[in-house]
């Protein structure tokens, strides 16, 4: 396969799915929102804790957020519901999505008389609306346009010595394609920020890089613990990593070998090439969430330990070098290189294996994550509530 | 990485500066294995049971070493450990991160 299947957005982004997506500004818009999925095929709510009694980076952190993923090139439409008196304000939200192009509906359940009006109303709009996506055709796109996330959850000794250095290898081949690569995971870089500063374009960018790493730390300390059962956590330690520094040293490998261009907040905009750090936490819907607010299109994530994590906007490639779990879990894992500790599969086929992996996706094929209708989401949060 | 992993491997060191290995099989006390650093093989005897993914130490590590996989430190050892006992959080710690030091301490 040399290229991918993508639908051509009016501003010029490819999204490889054509999602309907449903956002709640608010906690208290989630059941609505959740209940016109259940009703309407092919769509996607993303309900979350948010919305409202935030102030600040923190609420402007939840808009990003849910902007961002309103803006993902792979939606194609989106309605917005809010309830009516949250701090989000749901026009604003609209406008940030609006200079996509796209489809973009917005209500409010106050207005439109309660949850069961809101349920009918958003039923009608979607079904429209998703006819309206149906009509779409896509078309061939070069690889070049391609983003990916890489991350790593539920890790275990296998993931430093076999599935990290071979998404590694794959994040090498797209990045020599000409496409992107993002790696987030701030608190998975500790003891390891040293290796990856060392790869960074500039000297900039590697400052950048500690003081980051340095920030997540304090933060780690002023919380009065040692990182161990948090981070590593407690299925980390079984599989028998002991400490954050050597988690992370089997973490880095995943992004392969590029020069690192530079450090983006969460959430922001990720440039379509090269490979950039998305200053991030390790949680894993966390993560994924904030790099598909980004613009990562896909995202191959490799686990130990085994799980089902998925995302509400990109198809989520799962990888393990973990032979046990995969004949355990097969139903939740898309790329087996487990051979590879065997000692009959090479570093260089792996790669090969996850990049062929990632290119069936972004040509159509559903994901495991996707076939079990996982859509996770969760925004990361600065501030307490009010 | 270390290079390419054999077939049949027992256990693998990522880097010569290595203190530990990693075993990729369940490994019992009194077994010996056969480990590879670089050009080299080299043999030990277990003396816990290292189950699948976790490490053993291929030489003797005093109490507060910096100990190192993949020629980088991943902690520091909390005490005397030998050649072919288990290398874990009982006796191992991190560095990085250490809020209960940092409050302790100030």
């Amino acid at each position: 396969m040399d290229h991918m299947m993508g639908y051509r957005r009016p501003d010029g982004s490819v999204g490889i799915r054509n999602h309907l997506l449903i956002i709640p500004t608010v906690i208290c818009a989630n059941q609505v929102c959740s209940r016109i999925m259940q009703l309407v095929p092919e769509t996607v709510a993303i309900p979350h804790q948010h919305g409202c009694s935030q102030i600040g980076a923190d609420k402007q952190r939840t808009f990003d957020v849910l902007a961002g993923t309103g803006k993902n090139p792979n939606v194609g439409g989106v309605i917005i519901i809010s309830l009516g008196c949250e701090v989000i304000d749901p026009h604003e939200l609209a406008e940030a999505i609006r200079p996509t192009g796209k489809l973009v509906e917005v209500f409010d359940i106050q207005s439109v008389g309660g949850s069961v009006k809101a349920i009918q109303y958003g039923t009608e709009l979607a079904k429209k609306m998703r006819a309206q996506l149906d009509a779409m055709t896509p078309e061939p796109i070069p690889f070049s346009e391609l983003i990916i996330g890489v991350k790593c959850g539920g890790s275990d000794a296998t993931s430093g010595l076999a599935s990290n250095p071979a998404l590694g290898q794959a994040a090498d081949l797209l990045i020599a394609e000409g496409g992107g690569v993002v790696i987030g995971e701030t608190t998975e870089i500790i003891g390891a920020e040293h290796v990856l500063a060392a790869r960074c374009a500039t000297s900039e960018t590697a400052d950048e890089l500690y003081h980051i790493v340095g920030r997540f730390e304090k933060e780690v300390e002023r919380m009065g613990a040692d990182m161990r059962g948090g981070n590593p956590s407690p299925g980390n330690i079984a599989g028998g990593l002991t400490t954050i520094e050597e988690k992370s040293l089997g973490c880095i490998s995943k992004c392969g070998t590029a020069p690192i261009q530079g450090v983006i907040e969460y959430a922001e905009d990720i440039p379509r090439h090269g490979l950039y750090f998305m200053d991030s936490p390790g949680n894993d819907i966390e993560c994924v969430s904030g790099m598909a607010a980004g613009g990562a299109h896909l995202v191959c994530f490799t686990t130990g330990r085994g799980t089902p994590t998925g995302s509400a906007v990109v198809p989520v490639i799962k990888i393990t070098g973990n032979k046990r779990m995969y004949e355990r879990m097969t139903d939740n894992m898309d790329v087996d290189v487990s051979d590879m500790l065997a000692g009959t599969l090479s570093l260089e086929e792996a790669g090969q294996r996850i990049w062929q992996e990632i290119r069936e996706v972004a040509g159509g094929k559903l994901t495991k994550a996707e076939i079990l209708g996982h859509t996770e989401f969760s925004i990361n949060r600065i501030g307490p509530s009010l | 990485m270390a290079g390419p992993i054999e077939a049949g491997a027992d256990a693998l060191v990522m880097d010569a500066k290595d203190h530990v290995a990693t075993a990729i099989k369940d490994l019992q006390a009194g077994d010996t294995i056969a480990f590879r650093i670089g050009d080299e093989v080299k043999q030990l005897t277990l003396l816990d049971p290292i189950p699948f993914g976790h490490k053993v130490a291929i030489a003797d590590i005093p109490a507060g070493t910096d100990i190192r996989k993949y020629g980088e430190v991943i902690g520091r050892t909390t005490a005397d450990i030998r050649a072919g006992q288990h290398v874990h959080v009982h006796n191992v710690e991190g560095i990085r991160g250490r809020g209960d030091q940092a409050q302790s301490a100030g």
